[in-house]
């Protein structure tokens, strides 16, 4: 761009180190919570510098059962991800190449559709069928949100693969099947990439369908975190260390990840 | 269509396919589509048409308590309820509304920052995508133990420019407007990805001629940048307003049931929940819950119809 102005370029660096500290301020004080004592934390002038302490992640590991929910988590997130890419992949490719346009409408209605609003019926279907509190009806419910979301990503992939591609590997004697097969699906590598991500992302965060859904055996984190917090004194250092257990996971896969989120987060919104 | 047509012509299988896979190719279509179509059907559609059915009975209680028909009654019950349904509507459209004015504003003067090449970006970028990626229960207590009105170090910082403590989430009044700081913290960054990955795939040759033409700054943000960009920030709207007019989690993890002890930040969504499952009032959760699906539908239908108009 011509014609910036000097003040310009430093009203622009101080703009967005304030705007870096205002989003990581609050991670960082978060995090900083989680080592501290609980008069540490009441005490406004160990704010930044305090000896540090490992008792509260002690404490939410070994007396709250949390590593049975870690694994809870991921096993929920990992599983309806990875049956929503079974499902939806296909189905983009199928909605893509034969433009169905009703069939995708019906897919993208479920992320206007409130969760709620299936929660009556799923929870009034799946108590009669003593499913609730089960892993599978979790896993069902996280697809609801991991489905759609593909779907959305891999048909936008899809529409922008070059159709001559798969034509070409039909003429020198692939069937239909095969061409996606060996062509479109191994070019389509990171579409699924975002996709997965996003959906892990999506089903690690999700809080409301585990909250009516699971047993105390298969709690996941976030509901775990939301039942640390009882009627007495909240335990603020616990409190945080269980808030960053559940965090810095997602947050270490979304830095090594940047791209595809990135892409996945803004997908279909500059298409014309 | 194009691509209909020169897929088919094409040969599809050759003579030493066996049948099965001669027979797959042929409905592929449907076999790709099929399951993921059964899924949504069994457990979206399905669902949706049994909380129709369960909002015009008086299903409330056990999942296995005997119902009946009542017709209308739930949706008159509801409509007229000036108590708790209609506080929550406003509630609901105020949340939304300050939620989403605030982020468009904020991603897009953060999207300008961002636009042009700089270095550090790659910093930026990384403190612009932790908080979307952050769990909501998370977040939500985070700003419990910053905003606590006696510990919290906000009121703390407040205290050093002489301003007095305020009850953020404590306040009656306060707490539906720190949940939509809060959610203007968190999801800001997706309104700023939008906008940027919009700004970026514009033409360069407009703004070059309103340089050239000399128009200033602002000028040209007024009447180059924001009119091309305009179809972007639609989508970012529709985006942000569809998940913001949900918000579920950091309501429900801050104030608890029934949004805290005056239902301050009780919004349609936590109204629906308490209802089915604090209450196990379904028939008049259901009547809720499609009302509150057409005030969805039809906010997007206008959101869209005005900007097709535009």
């Amino acid at each position: 761009m011509v014609g910036r102005s000097k003040a310009y370029r430093v009203f622009r660096v101080a703009a967005l180190v304030v705007v870096v500290l205002v989003l990581l301020a609050p991670l960082v004080w978060m995090v900083l919570a989680s080592f501290k004592t609980t008069v540490d934390i009441y005490d406004a002038s160990k704010a930044i510098f305090f000896s540090p302490t490992v008792e509260n992640y002690t404490k939410v590991l070994q007396q709250a059962n949390y590593a049975q929910y870690i694994v809870n988590s991921f096993w929920v997130a990992f599983v309806s991800t990875g049956v929503s890419l079974l499902l939806g992949v296909p189905a983009a490719y199928a909605m893509s190449r034969f433009s169905m346009n009703r069939s995708s409408l019906v897919v993208l209605m479920a992320r206007v559709i409130p969760g709620i609003s299936l929660l009556v019926p799923w929870y009034y279907v799946f108590s009669n069928l003593h499913m609730v509190g089960g892993y599978t009806v979790l896993i069902l419910s996280h697809m609801f949100v991991a489905l759609p979301l593909i779907v959305y990503i891999m048909m936008g992939y899809f529409d922008s693969l070059p159709i001559e591609l798969e034509e070409s590997a039909q003429v020198d004697g692939l069937t239909p099947i095969g061409a996606f097969r060996r062509i479109t699906l191994p070019l389509s590598t990171p579409g699924m990439a975002t996709a997965a991500i996003l959906a892990f992302i999506f089903s690690w965060n999700n809080f409301m369908f585990a909250l009516v859904l699971s047993s105390a055996q298969t709690k996941t984190l976030p509901v775990a975190i939301f039942n640390f917090v009882g009627y007495a004194a909240i335990d603020w250092g616990g409190l945080m260390a269980a808030a960053t257990v559940v965090t810095l996971p997602i947050m270490v896969i979304a830095l090594f990840t940047q791209k595809y989120i990135v892409s996945g987060m803004t997908a279909g919104a500059t298409k014309g | 269509m194009a691509a209909d047509t020169a897929l088919r012509t094409a040969p599809l299988t050759s003579p030493t396919t066996p049948g099965w896979a001669r027979w797959a190719n042929r409905h592929r279509k449907w076999l790709f589509a099929g399951p993921a179509m059964a899924f949504v059907g069994v457990l979206i559609v399905f669902p949706l048409g049994w909380t129709v059915f369960l909002s015009l009975t008086d299903a409330e209680g056990s999942v296995r308590a005997d119902k009946s028909f009542i017709g209308l009654d739930n949706y008159l019950e509801v409509l007229r309820d000036t108590d708790r349904f209609w506080p929550a509507v406003l509630r609901t459209v105020e949340f939304t509304g300050v939620a989403l004015l605030f982020e468009v504003v904020l991603g897009m003067a953060v999207a300008l920052l961002l636009w042009r090449p700089f270095r550090g970006e790659k910093w930026v970028r990384v403190a612009i995508l932790l908080p979307l990626v952050a769990t909501p229960v998370a977040v939500g207590m985070m700003w419990r133990l910053i905003l606590d009105p006696n510990i919290g170090f906000a009121n703390q910082m407040l205290g050093w420019v002489g301003i007095p403590p305020q009850p953020w989430l404590s306040g009656e009044k306060t707490a539906l407007m720190t949940t939509a700081f809060m959610d203007i913290w968190q999801w800001t960054p997706m309104v700023i990805l939008i906008l940027l990955a919009g700004l970026t795939s514009l033409p360069d040759e407009p703004h070059e001629a309103a340089l050239v033409d000399g128009a200033t700054a602002w000028q040209r943000f007024r009447y180059v940048t924001l009119p091309l960009l305009m179809p972007t920030v639609i989508v970012a709207i529709l985006l942000r307003g569809i998940d913001a007019i949900k918000t579920f989690d950091i309501l429900y993890a801050t104030k608890g049931k029934g949004g805290g002890s005056f239902h301050e930040v009780e919004t349609l969504n936590v109204y629906a929940y308490g209802l089915s499952f604090d209450y196990n009032e379904y028939g008049i959760a259901s009547a809720v819950l499609i009302l509150f699906f057409l005030i969805i539908v039809g906010s997007m239908w206008v959101l869209t119809r005005r900007s097709k108009e535009a």
